[in-house]
């Protein structure tokens, strides 16, 4: 995400339209961040194991190579 | 040569049996072996030929003792656990508590993205077939490298390299880059020391492991070049290198790059071409200390007193490697050296640029901006349990419960490889090595094979009194080129051998 952030801009038509709107700009791109954030974190807790501290306590392993 | 080579990957998997948290994990492993064998191994099942074997042959030059070494060293003994060849001509067993997957040998880094992946999917389907058993209980695996409570187990590479290379120069050489290379191909990890219990989240999950520079050891007192020597080809002419101080990656991007560059610069230490010394001060540390910096702005020290970051120390070994690939090949560099460099040079930029552009590529960073989203949307503190589970749950094979897999789902992280091309490994060999041969024989002949091993198939054939051997110490032959139409023409083990020994 912190490559969407980097777009460049360089033609003035774009220099223009962040001129216009820079503040709108920013802001819409925050939420849209906020927004993929939350949709994967929303994914992710519900297959997370559903006591973690018990689910730690377990994870036991013999050593290996 | 380029990144081409015969080479290949063992994995060792977690593996916990839900609900048990005190279940003998060598039964657990057994029954997920034996599961997948007795549901694709046709007719009879083909032993493990432990003939070759001499774990304790050190490349050094000298044998160590049976009797003074540990038992977990002496990975030749059949101790009766499960073990089963594969049609694709890889291996499937049991070793110490963990079921383990060894890829059939291959010649690519693309190969070995793709043979170890279907390992991946070999082990789910295994697991699931376990379940199936009347009352069984859950067994799930892991692709990681410790429980974070002390314990750790490998996920080891293979690199055939020329006899004639002096041992001094690997280690030499090669110490270096193992002790960096974790900034792109280290898996991740939540916790420091090998009990975890220091607080923070470290590149590596098996830099806290690893306690010496060179030794055989593999399983206490790890050492960055392990001295293993067992070529398992012809010894006069080749070493196997048997690394063991990788991670274990979901990642096919890290897999990829790892194996990739290792080829390469293990090319150029054959060829002499490497003239910089860039001996780190205190290797075991360095390699610490460069895991547990996640913001890659932590400086070791080389022996000619210059301080490099761990990524400056790679840009070394990537500058070499580009005038290396450009004065042997030129414009003639096969398509995957030149993109191995390529991506090489793409992620060693970014790291210094912005590492967290690298979630949709590497293991450590994908999980690291999972848990730092974690982190500031619930303000969970570094010993919270949620972190810890979020490190073992990225690994957990299953798709539907494998964090990485959830991540792979959602388009967030890049793929080298289809379903398709992965899943067809799980039962074809690759082309190019004698595990074609392997992998064929026992897809087309298994009722008459006795055993099988990384160099040899041993027949047992109808009304002939002994068995007969087919030596494969040639890595190289018995190729699909070699024995693609014989095998073809043959419908029988016996026309096989025939053909073979006339």
């Amino acid at each position: 995400m912190a490559q969407e952030q980097k777009q460049p801009r360089k033609s003035d038509e774009a220099d223009e339209a962040t001129e216009v709107a820079p503040e709108s700009d920013v802001a819409e791109r925050k939420e849209t961040l906020d927004d993929d954030v939350d949709a994967i974190l929303d994914e992710i807790d519900d297959v997370l194991e559903t006591n973690a501290e018990d689910f730690v306590k377990s994870f036991i392993q013999k050593g290996g190579q | 040569m380029s990144v081409r080579r015969v080479m290949g990957t063992e994995v060792e998997y977690g593996i916990s049996v839900q609900g048990q948290p005190t279940a003998n994990p060598m039964v657990a492993s057994s029954q997920v072996v034996n599961a997948y064998a007795t549901a694709t191994v046709r007719a009879r099942r083909a032993r493990w030929d432990f003939e070759e074997e001499s774990p304790l042959r050190d490349a050094r030059g000298f044998d160590m003792s049976r009797q003074i070494a540990d038992p977990t060293q002496l990975t030749d003994e059949d101790l009766g656990l499960a073990n089963v060849i594969l049609t694709n001509g890889a291996r499937l067993y049991v070793d110490h508590a963990h079921p383990e997957y060894s890829t059939p040998e291959v010649v690519t880094p693309l190969d070995i993205v793709r043979w170890d992946k279907a390992g991946e999917q070999v082990m789910l389907d295994a697991a699931r077939r376990a379940q199936q058993l009347p009352g069984s209980p859950q067994i799930v695996l892991y692709k990681n490298n410790t429980d974070n409570k002390g314990a750790s187990y490998g996920a080891h590479e293979n690199y055939l390299m020329r006899r004639s290379t002096p041992f001094a120069d690997i280690v030499r050489h090669l110490t270096p880059f193992f002790v960096s290379r974790q900034v792109f191909c280290g898996a991740g990890r939540v916790g420091r020391g090998q009990d975890g219990r220091g607080e923070g989240f470290q590149i590596s999950q098996r830099a806290d492991f690893f306690e010496v520079e060179v030794g055989l050891e593999t399983t206490l007192k790890r050492p960055i070049i392990n001295t293993r020597d067992e070529p398992h080809a012809d010894p006069e002419k080749y070493r196997r290198l048997h690394v063991i101080i990788g991670d274990a990656n979901l990642s096919e991007i890290a897999t990829y790059l790892k194996v990739g560059t290792t080829s390469l610069v293990l090319a150029m230490i054959e060829d002499r071409f490497i003239s910089r010394d860039l001996t780190v001060d205190g290797p075991v540390g360095a390699l610490r200390a460069i895991s547990h910096d996640p913001g890659l702005r932590e400086v070791i020290t080389l022996a000619d007193g210059r301080r490099l970051t761990g990524i400056q120390l790679q840009l070394e070994y990537l500058d070499l490697a580009k005038k290396y690939v450009e004065d042997r090949y030129g414009a003639d560099a096969d398509a995957q050296t030149v993109d191995v460099l390529a991506r090489w040079e793409d992620v060693l930029g970014r790291l210094e640029a912005d590492p967290m552009s690298l979630a949709d590529q590497l293991d450590w960073v994908a999980k690291l901006k999972l848990i730092e989203q974690y982190r500031s949307r619930d303000g969970l503190a570094w010993n919270d349990a949620k972190l810890q589970l979020i490190d073992y749950q990225y690994s957990d094979i299953r798709p539907e419960k494998g964090l990485y897999h959830r991540l792979v789902g959602a388009g967030r992280i890049q793929r080298l490889l289809t379903d398709d091309e992965v899943d067809s490994a799980m039962t074809n060999p690759p082309a190019e090595t004698r595990a074609y041969f392997r992998g064929r024989c026992l897809e087309k002949y298994a009722p008459d094979i006795a055993a099988a091993s990384w160099d040899s198939v041993i027949f047992d054939l109808p009304g002939r009194e002994s068995l007969q051997r087919v030596p494969t110490i040639d890595p190289l032959r018995g190729s699909k080129a070699h024995v693609g139409a014989l095998i073809d023409k043959c419908a029988t083990a016996d026309e096989l051998v025939r053909a073979l020994t006339r």
